[in-house]
């Protein structure tokens, strides 16, 4: 436990350190702040339904790049080499790593707690959907830090662990935009894949357990493969 | 202390390792001698528990690799080669975060750092980050951060290569403080440094072991015959074969190949001898009793380089 702590804490400080969080912390707000409030006046509803609806994308490409570093570097440096023959076991590693990023993203997320104070004070807001909608960012978080972990582990190169990143995600949260092309008997299943299809459920305020069941199983499948991944490589 | 049985790994089909056998005792300094490729890295990674071996043993203490990994990496100290760190630490966070992985308690953790920094010489570098470190510096962090567990095995690949003379003396003369009290192994290529630490050698060559015995057993063993090279003026070849033979203990001789054969009236011939048979005086006499002029005698002893040379050239 001392290890999956000492090995958070590193990699927290660590992206505090370089320029990589400022970077992307940046980026992701000026991304969800342009969308949401170029749009915001045009509907004219006290709600964050706008800012939810486009969370799923933009994480998709923001968390792979929180999380490409994670492996990929050790493994390119080689300091993994180092990590590995200090007694710590592989589900230590995993485990520190994604704690690290999935706080990084739950970090990444307060400053847009700022939109719904923002709208609160134009408008009669409902904090329900607010608190699921931010339970459900924070889960989607998770699951694409550790689907993130899962690439980083696979190559010693970031950019490929970024573009796998981004690809599962991305096909995650579009597959159930994609199914009206295929037969009515396989939808039901594949928009159970949909990352989107839980994450709307949570941002319209219904808290279920098969959507934030979702996103755990997709988290430890994520990391099983990780951890698979580390294991093969000795 | 550490026995390795039988250990072998392949990656894919090649062979890198191949059924190795060593033990080593508790205090000693063992290198583990090879050309590049002899397969000492890979020998050192399944040590530490970071390769997992194709087949074979290793057992540490009572503690086998396959079960208690944990337990053995626990009493390990490792310095890769190279020492790959975290480039944008600080050194003094480094240490930290090894202290806290190593489960070193906090009232522990600053006198330990301190004492490591004083025996490692890091006072000075302690704010800096580690990638603008020199390498020399980088490899004493790495040093520290082997030593932070005070391990009872300290193992290190190649712990000085890339550094200048200078710091190889100092991380030598650090490995000989350690190995007092620790086991240590460590891997190179510098037959020199091999003979100036280690207790024990084992040479290995192309994934097997060719030799493994004292440091000093090793070196008697090479000088089995010794040569005796003699360069005369004056004389011919045929005369100094005949009377050379007559000399007690004297086997062979040769003409010298090669080199100084740039003078021409120069007789160039190497006497080979049996072995613990100091022949130099006799022959001073011989050559005392003739009109030939000594322009120069020279015993070789055989050194490591050749034993080395001998068991590991391609066949």
């Amino acid at each position: 436990m001392r290890q999956v702590i000492a090995i958070f804490k590193k990699e927290f400080t660590a992206y505090f350190v370089s320029p990589i969080a400022y970077i992307v912390i940046s980026i992701f707000l000026l991304v969800t702040g342009w969308f949401f409030f170029t749009t915001f006046f045009l509907y004219n509803q006290a709600n964050l339904r706008n800012f939810f609806a486009l969370l799923p994308i933009t994480l998709s490409f923001v968390v792979p790049a929180v999380t490409m570093r994670l492996f990929a570097e050790e493994l390119n440096v080689g300091s993994y080499e180092i990590l590995l023959t200090m007694p710590v076991t592989y589900l230590d590693v995993v485990l520190g790593k994604f704690l690290a990023a999935g706080v990084f993203v739950a970090t990444m997320l307060i400053p847009t707690l700022s939109y719904p104070i923002t709208v609160s004070f134009l408008g009669q807001l409902d904090w329900g959907p607010i608190v699921a909608g931010y339970t459900g960012a924070v889960l989607l978080g998770a699951a694409f830090s550790a689907i993130g972990l899962f690439a980083s582990s696979l190559t010693r190169n970031q950019i490929i662990a970024f573009i796998i990143g981004m690809a599962i995600c991305f096909s995650l949260t579009l597959i159930d935009k994609m199914l009206f092309f295929l037969p009515k008997t396989l939808i039901g299943f594949l928009e159970y894949l949909g990352a989107d299809f839980h994450f709307e459920n949570l941002s319209k305020g219904v808290i279920d357990s098969r959507d934030i069941l979702y996103f755990l199983s997709v988290s430890v499948l994520g990391l099983y493969g990780a951890y698979l991944a580390l294991q093969e490589k000795n | 202390m550490i026995r390795v049985e039988g250990l072998t790994k392949y990656y894919h089909d090649l062979c890198a390792v191949d059924h190795i056998n060593f033990d080593v005792q508790q205090g000693e300094i063992l290198g583990l001698l090879g050309p590049n490729g002899a397969g000492k890295t890979t020998t050192l990674r399944m040590l530490t528990g970071f390769l997992r071996p194709s087949s074979g043993s290793i057992h540490v203490k009572d503690y086998t690799i396959d079960e208690h990994a944990l337990e053995i990496k626990k009493l390990l100290g490792y310095l890769p080669e190279s020492a790959p760190l975290y480039h944008e630490m600080l050194v003094y966070d480094y240490l930290t975060y090894v202290a806290n992985i190593r489960a070193l308690g906090r009232e522990e953790q600053l006198p330990r750092i301190r004492h490591l920094a004083g025996l490692c010489g890091l006072n000075e570098v302690m704010h800096q980050p580690i990638g603008e470190l020199s390498k020399g510096f980088k490899q004493r962090v790495g040093l520290a951060h082997a030593m932070m567990n005070d391990p009872e095995i300290l193992i290190m690949d190649e712990p000085t290569s890339g550094l200048d003379p200078n710091q190889i003396v100092e991380i030598r003369e650090i490995i000989r403080q350690i190995g007092t009290k620790k086991t240590v192994i460590l891997s190179t290529h510098i037959l020199s440094e091999a003979e100036a630490t280690c207790d024990r050698l084992v040479i290995i060559n192309q994934g097997k072991i060719v030799a493994d015995g004292k440091t000093q057993t090793l070196k008697e063993s090479a000088s089995g015959a010794s040569l005796v090279r003699i360069s005369l003026r004056n004389a011919t070849l045929e005369s100094v074969k005949k009377e050379l033979h007559a000399i007690d203990g004297v086997t062979d001789i040769v003409p010298a190949s090669g080199e100084r054969r740039a003078d021409e009236d120069t007789v160039n011939v190497t006497v080979t001898c049996q072995p613990s048979v100091d022949v130099r005086e006799d022959i001073y006499r011989k050559i005392k009793e003739t009109d030939w002029v000594l322009v120069e005698l020279h015993q070789e002893t055989q050194t490591l380089e050749h034993i080395f040379r001998d068991l590991t050239r391609e066949n």
